[in-house]
């Protein structure tokens, strides 16, 4: 396989300049999102206006793949309301793990780009840390952490 | 490639005479293609490859003679038990013990330092009594020093490491108390490669009457050990690591030692007479090798240590001590790499990281390339957390790895540069 199907330009582009990398300081919602395998690590910021995410960011360090996510997930989901970030969560960790076949990369946008992690099992988590952080984070807020282990 | 590169490596592949690739072709598994190029095994650390020689021992016990040890007056479990028997002391002259009563046969490095502290250490640390640890232990010399200190109330006192990944000269010293009851030490360490001067901290504990364990998982498959003149109280390490098989290892501890520890397990073979109101235990070592062992991998691991006389530990050390200069020179120069554990003392370990290249991606790619390496905490967190790195790239050389080997790891090492340029 080649290794820029799995490194594409966009992944490429969004690890070197990561998009709403940065603190939110009045975040509704702050959560650190942890892979202890790779030792990966992001700290995931929203902020929520009613049902709507008018803000959301990140910080911290790990593999290109991970930052890549985050970068794009926060990008896809800003001004999106929760349910829609749901949604999108199921569709993206139904994609990244194989688990939903229905699910079509071309329907996803610019996250398709991270499809390419389907063939390294060793990969998948670092491409799903940040969705199971945002989602612990809507659903969970008195939650601190979470582990990908 | 260039020609002059060609003529610069022509004849360091016979290094002090030392022929990598006459020992190479005995690894059946360094024949194949990875992602459709030749492997190049650079993960010794982590485990090492294993010559014919032992796969056939293995095979050879299942096919001909497998049958319980200790045990039958058949002729198979005759055969069995001369083999496993033969295999401790094959053993015991490789790293020079005094008698197979001080050869403990375990599950690997992990299970001798646990079989330590609970037996030696459970049955005698009081709350308060120290042990000294370093900064560059495997997680294995930390949790189950850890472990008994819930159980007993023991304290931890750890040497710090500079920024070479040496320990901190005199801060070793420095630990001693009245309270201090044990020191836990790795020989060489297995996220930096740093050789630990350990025959001359062995000496400093026992002038405090301390005794030494040495975690020597990292040191026996890459240097003549001689646990006499180390003078150690305890060595463990891991027949894994040693181009044996898993599932096998040794506890090496003084007899007069072992002769007070109580049992840590109990069950068959570990006993003489058994009745309900008292158990006599068995004679050492059987008293800590409750039953039935790994006895197809303590045979493998037996012909691990024939095949390794074979080769030459001297021989192994000198070559790989080239082999890891070589690498050395060829990692400086490429570019943005920066290397972790520069110890003046150093085994074939080299760990890195790379400007603006996460250790993770590099993993996937140089795999793409047939190189297999390492990425991640290798056990070790607290050495990440000292050098602030989330993690490192770990290549790992053994005695079958050539310059050819480490050439290739360099380009595709230039392959990452590439695919995130
Ligand atoms: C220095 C050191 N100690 C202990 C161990 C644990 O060995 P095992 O997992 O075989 O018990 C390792 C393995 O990586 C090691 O490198």
């Amino acid at each position: 396989m080649d290794m820029k199907d799995l490194y594409q330009d966009v992944i490429v582009d969004h690890n070197r300049n990561p998009r709403n990398f940065r603190k939110i300081a009045a975040a509704s919602r702050t959560l650190e999102g942890f892979n202890p395998l790779c030792g990966d690590k992001l700290i995931l910021y929203l902020k929520l206006e009613g049902e709507r995410i008018s803000d959301l960011s990140f910080e911290g360090s790990g593999c290109a793949i991970s930052v890549a996510s985050a970068s794009l997930m926060t990008e896809r989901l800003k001004g999106k309301t929760v349910t829609e970030a749901g949604q999108l969560f199921a569709r993206m960790h139904g994609l990244l793990t194989r688990e939903d076949a229905a699910v079509e990369p071309e329907s996803l946008g610019k996250l398709a780009a991270l499809a390419g992690v389907r063939e390294y099992p060793s990969r998948v988590k670092c491409a799903t840390l940040c969705w199971h952080t945002l989602k612990t984070a809507l659903e969970h807020p008195e939650n601190k952490t979470v582990s990908t282990e | 490639m260039s020609i002059q590169h060609d003529t610069i490596r022509k004849p360091s592949a016979v290094a002090n005479g030392f022929d990598p690739l006459r020992w190479r072709r005995d690894f059946p598994i360094l024949r194949q293609r990875v992602h459709g190029k030749p492997l190049v095994y650079l993960d010794n650390a982590a485990t090492a490859q294993k010559p014919q020689m032992v796969i056939a021992a293995v095979s050879d016990y299942y096919q001909r003679f497998n049958s319980n040890v200790h045990r039958g007056v058949h002729q198979l479990s005759e055969l069995a038990t001369e083999a496993y028997e033969g295999a401790r002391d094959k053993l015991r002259g490789f790293i020079n013990a005094a008698s197979v009563k001080e050869m403990v046969f375990v599950r690997g490095a992990t299970e001798a330092i646990n079989l330590v502290a609970q037996s030696y250490g459970r049955s005698r640390f009081q709350p308060g009594d120290e042990i000294i640890l370093s900064e560059m232990e495997h997680h294995s010399n930390i949790v189950p020093w850890q472990l008994l200190r819930e159980q007993t109330g023991a304290i931890l006192k750890v040497i710090p490491i500079n920024d070479a990944g040496e320990l901190e000269p005199g801060a070793y010293e420095q630990l001693f108390t009245a309270r201090t009851r044990l020191v836990a030490l790795a020989h060489v360490s297995t996220a930096l490669g740093t050789i630990n001067p350990v025959k001359a901290m062995v000496a400093h504990a026992h002038t405090h009457g301390v005794p030494v364990l040495l975690d020597g998982a990292q040191a026996v498959p890459h240097l003549p050990v001689d646990v006499r003149a180390l003078d150690c109280d305890f060595y463990a390490f891991s027949g894994h690591k040693m181009f044996g098989p898993t599932g096998i290892g040794v506890l090496y501890a003084k007899e007069a030692l072992l002769r007070d520890m109580p049992p840590w397990q109990g069950g068959g073979d570990m006993i003489r007479v058994v009745r309900f109101d008292q158990t006599l235990y068995n004679d050492l070592p059987y008293k800590f090798e409750a039953g039935t062992p790994d006895i197809a991998a303590a045979i493998g691991l037996g012909a691990a240590v024939s095949y390794l006389e074979a080769v030459g530990m001297t021989a192994v050390e000198a070559y790989e001590r080239e082999l890891l200069a070589y690498a050395t020179r060829c990692l400086q120069a490429v570019r943005g790499l920066r290397l972790v554990g520069t110890a003046r003392d150093k085994a074939g370990v080299l760990s890195f990281v790379m400007e603006g290249i996460h250790p993770h991606d590099l993993g996937t790619i140089v795999d793409q390339e047939g190189v297999a390496i390492r990425t991640g905490h290798h056990c070790a967190m607290p050495v990440m957390e000292r050098f602030r790195v989330p993690a490192t790239a770990r290549a790992s050389l053994a005695f079958y790895n050539t310059r050819e080997d480490i050439d290739a790891l360099v380009a595709a090492l230039e392959k990452a540069h590439e695919v995130f340029r």
